[in-house]
């Protein structure tokens, strides 16, 4: 069989499909459906925290630090409870990350202010003694891409049904909403008024007058993303 | 006529065979850059601060590997297509003017991928999926390339003269469907200027942006399926093809087993799939897919080992041929460091090695040993082998290859000593409690533990770039060295002094 294969093409990449397609066939498909459920208490993210996820990806934070708690004592006890799929269910792309240069951010909300994230990212090692993370300087200078987050939401809302403008049900049974604007300029005006928040608890003179000025730079929109990792 | 050898047409192996030696440069740099920057963290601002965005370490990272992957081991792969394809199927590219366009317009659109793919990292325009970085538009230009390397091979195998298809054939096929389905499957992604809202605005935001089709563990499954298969089908699958070929070619010895290499090349093909599921053990991934990745992976030595060791035996009764030729001595430790990676590979997929070695630089030490030892230094000896054939001239010099096989074993050797230690280290603080049942140590200590076996990493890097420029002046010398005769180009590559 096999020499006879090797001298008929075709039949032979027929083959080595077939061999190598198996295995996602069978692996990757069955399990589509009920990986994605959100669980209680998983929100879409907002225009601003979702453009605050641009930056994190355009800055490959992922290269460094991960975004999955695994179920051992030593990580819960770090880290927060560990991971459950569904609250991943919002998360396109996911950001798990393969290396943990740095800690894991995946509940890096619970324990860490927009005072410390500001002071962090302008100096790691003068809030962390010997840390080995670069200063994100310019984060403080360049604008969030607030249009292409609304994009996004537009898309996923389309697309994936992601609820934005409906209840999501919550831990303690209340409901939240999560607003996505109706034209772009509503959808701006709703991450200015989200970053405005984060800029009060900021003392960057800059940043606080380009917030003041109706602009978001990135280092506002990253802030209001890891805050809302929880 | 009847009698002479066939001429081929090695333009675009030579096309190729330049941006292997120029990506490899970029890429390796990038590479020590960045392990100098974990190392003395000051690097990052070597360009000043105005360009830190640039030059710091996370906007790099996926340049380095993009480069090396889709660069440096990509553009060897088809370099040696273009050199093996015509060699082992007795026809030449100059045959058929359709196949030589076909040839061209492949380098041409894949230079201008190139350059999209360093502008777009640069600027941080990326999907955040690890190897598969690029955002839709380049992504469909990856097609195209792709389709037409596909379009060479089936084309070349439709002309041939010599009926049945050689291994390395089977491999070079395999290459191109698993990388086909794999990537493909990985970048389904929806560009998020398609979106209109209610007050009917349309093109909204930056037009290359997308939003993946998956989410979440869906997402992660499918990257990892992709992630690792793209090293089975980019580091492996052709890596093997060259070994197939260029062993057999340069020591002058039949390949030990047929049968050994009918259960590898089936095998591999099976079995490598699978194992995907590895890098998602101890996340939300359900457990039975985890433990097939885990059960997979170790199955994966059977195939893996026997190709290597179809590899060693062909050398039974040659050993001298090692410490003879520097081009030998390439392709000897190459498959030892296959074996030693797959080797490594399954032991940190079982899954209480893996509680300890996930997110650590072991990973990254695991990485190394196979692309230094193995994929680098294969496609060199090919290389190597390929220029007194392509150029009509000896190797410029025999000295100044051995001289880079030593330091490049050593680069190759400190690389992954320190990341084991450094991996394993870091694994253990991160998991120590003390007697009262809390954690031993901060994150902070387990960072700065490192610090030496960092800087021991970056001298391995910096030697094995060494290496690699001596590979660049020595193949750049080889162009104007003694010319050689047909005659002398049987087996063993003629090299000067």
């Amino acid at each position: 069989m096999f020499h006879w294969l090797e001298k008929h093409p075709f039949f032979f990449a027929v083959g080595v499909f077939v061999t190598i397609a198996f295995a996602g066939l069978v692996e990757i498909l069955p399990n589509f459906a009920q990986a994605s459920r959100p669980v209680i208490g998983t929100a879409p993210y907002s225009t601003l925290e979702l453009a605050g996820r641009h930056v994190y990806i355009k800055n490959s934070c992922n290269a460094c630090h991960s975004q999955l708690v695994r179920p051992f004592k030593s990580e819960t006890d770090r880290y927060g409870h560990y991971s459950l799929s569904g609250e991943y269910a919002y998360d396109r792309p996911f950001l798990w990350g393969s290396k943990r240069t740095g800690p894991d951010l995946m509940r890096v909300g619970n324990y860490r202010t927009t005072d410390w994230h500001e002071n962090h990212m302008k100096s790691p090692s003068g809030v962390v003694p010997g840390s080995i993370m670069p200063a994100y300087t310019w984060l403080f200078k360049n604008k969030a891409d607030i249009n292409t987050a609304y994009a996004e939401q537009l898309t996923v809302s389309q697309f994936f049904s992601t609820p934005y403008n409906k209840p999501v049900p919550m831990k303690d049974g209340s409901t939240k909403i999560v607003k996505m604007g109706a034209s772009t300029a509503e959808a701006n005006a709703l991450a200015l008024a989200e970053a405005k928040v984060i800029a009060a608890d900021m003392k960057d003179q800059d940043v606080k007058d380009a917030v003041a000025n109706g602009q978001i730079p990135e280092i506002v929109a990253l802030i209001a993303y890891m805050n809302s990792l929880k | 006529m009847e009698n002479r050898p066939l001429e081929y047409d090695y333009t675009v192996a030579k096309m190729f065979m330049f941006t292997t030696i120029a990506l490899g440069i970029v890429g390796m740099l990038i590479g020590v850059i960045l392990a100098f920057e974990l190392a003395f963290p000051g690097v990052n601002t070597i360009l000043g601060q105005g360009l830190a965005e640039f030059t710091n370490y996370s906007r790099l990272r996926p340049l380095h590997t993009d480069a090396v992957i889709f660069g440096f081991t990509l553009s060897g792969i088809w370099a040696t297509w273009y050199y093996v394809g015509q060699r082992v199927l007795k026809v030449s590219m100059a045959e058929s003017g359709f196949l030589m366009f076909i040839g061209k317009l492949h380098f041409v659109l894949y230079m201008v991928v190139v350059v999209a793919v360093v502008a777009s990292l640069f600027l941080g325009i990326t999907t955040s999926k690890e190897y598969a970085e690029f955002e839709w538009p380049i992504d469909i230009a990856v097609v195209v390339v792709w389709v037409l390397f596909g379009v060479s091979i089936f084309g070349l195998i439709g002309i041939r003269r010599e009926k049945s298809l050689y291994i390395s054939i089977w491999y070079y096929i395999a290459t191109f469907l698993g990388i086909a389905m794999l990537y493909l499957f990985n970048n389904m992604e929806i560009p998020t200027m398609l979106a209109t809202n209610a007050a009917g605005e349309s093109g909204i935001g930056n037009w290359w942006h997308s939003v993946s089709m998956y989410a979440g563990t869906n997402d992660a499954l499918v990257e990892w399926w992709y992630g690792h298969n793209a090293v089975a089908f980019g580091f492996t699958v052709p890596i093997v093809a060259m070994i197939y070929y260029f062993l057999p070619k340069e020591s002058g010895q039949a390949i030990y087993s047929y049968k050994l290499s009918l259960l590898s090349f089936w095998g591999l093909m099976f079995v490598y799939l699978w194992a995907g599921g590895h890098h998602l053990l101890y996340s939300t991934v359900p457990d039975w897919m985890q433990t097939m990745g885990s059960i997979f992976s170790v199955i994966l030595i059977l195939p893996s080992w026997g190709s290597a060791i179809n590899m060693l035996l062909t050398m039974k009764g040659e050993w001298q041929q090692v410490a003879a030729s520097p081009l030998i001595k390439f392709m000897v430790l190459g498959s030892t460091f296959y074996m030693f990676s797959t080797l490594e590979g399954p032991i940190q997929a079982i899954k209480s090695v893996n509680a300890i070695a996930h997110f650590t630089d072991w990973i990254v030490g695991h990485v190394h040993d196979g692309t230094l030892g193995w994929v680098g230094f294969m496609i060199m000896a090919a290389l190597y082998h390929m220029a007194p054939r392509v150029f009509k001239r000896e190797i410029y010099s025999k000295s100044l290859m051995v001289s880079q096989f030593w330091i490049q074993t050593l680069g190759v050797v400190l690389y992954f000593t320190s990341m084991w230690i450094a991996g394993i280290t870091q694994g253990m603080m991160w998991r120590a409690h003390d007697e009262f049942g809390n954690l031993a140590y901060s994150f902070i200590d387990t960072v700065t533990v490192l610090h030496p076996y960092y800087a021991i990493r970056g001298v391995g890097g910096l030697l094995y770039l060494v290496g690699f420029l001596m590979f660049a002046y020595n193949i750049y010398k080889t162009m104007s060295a003694r010319p050689v005769e047909e005659s002398e180009l049987q087996n063993a590559s003629p090299m000067g002094a």
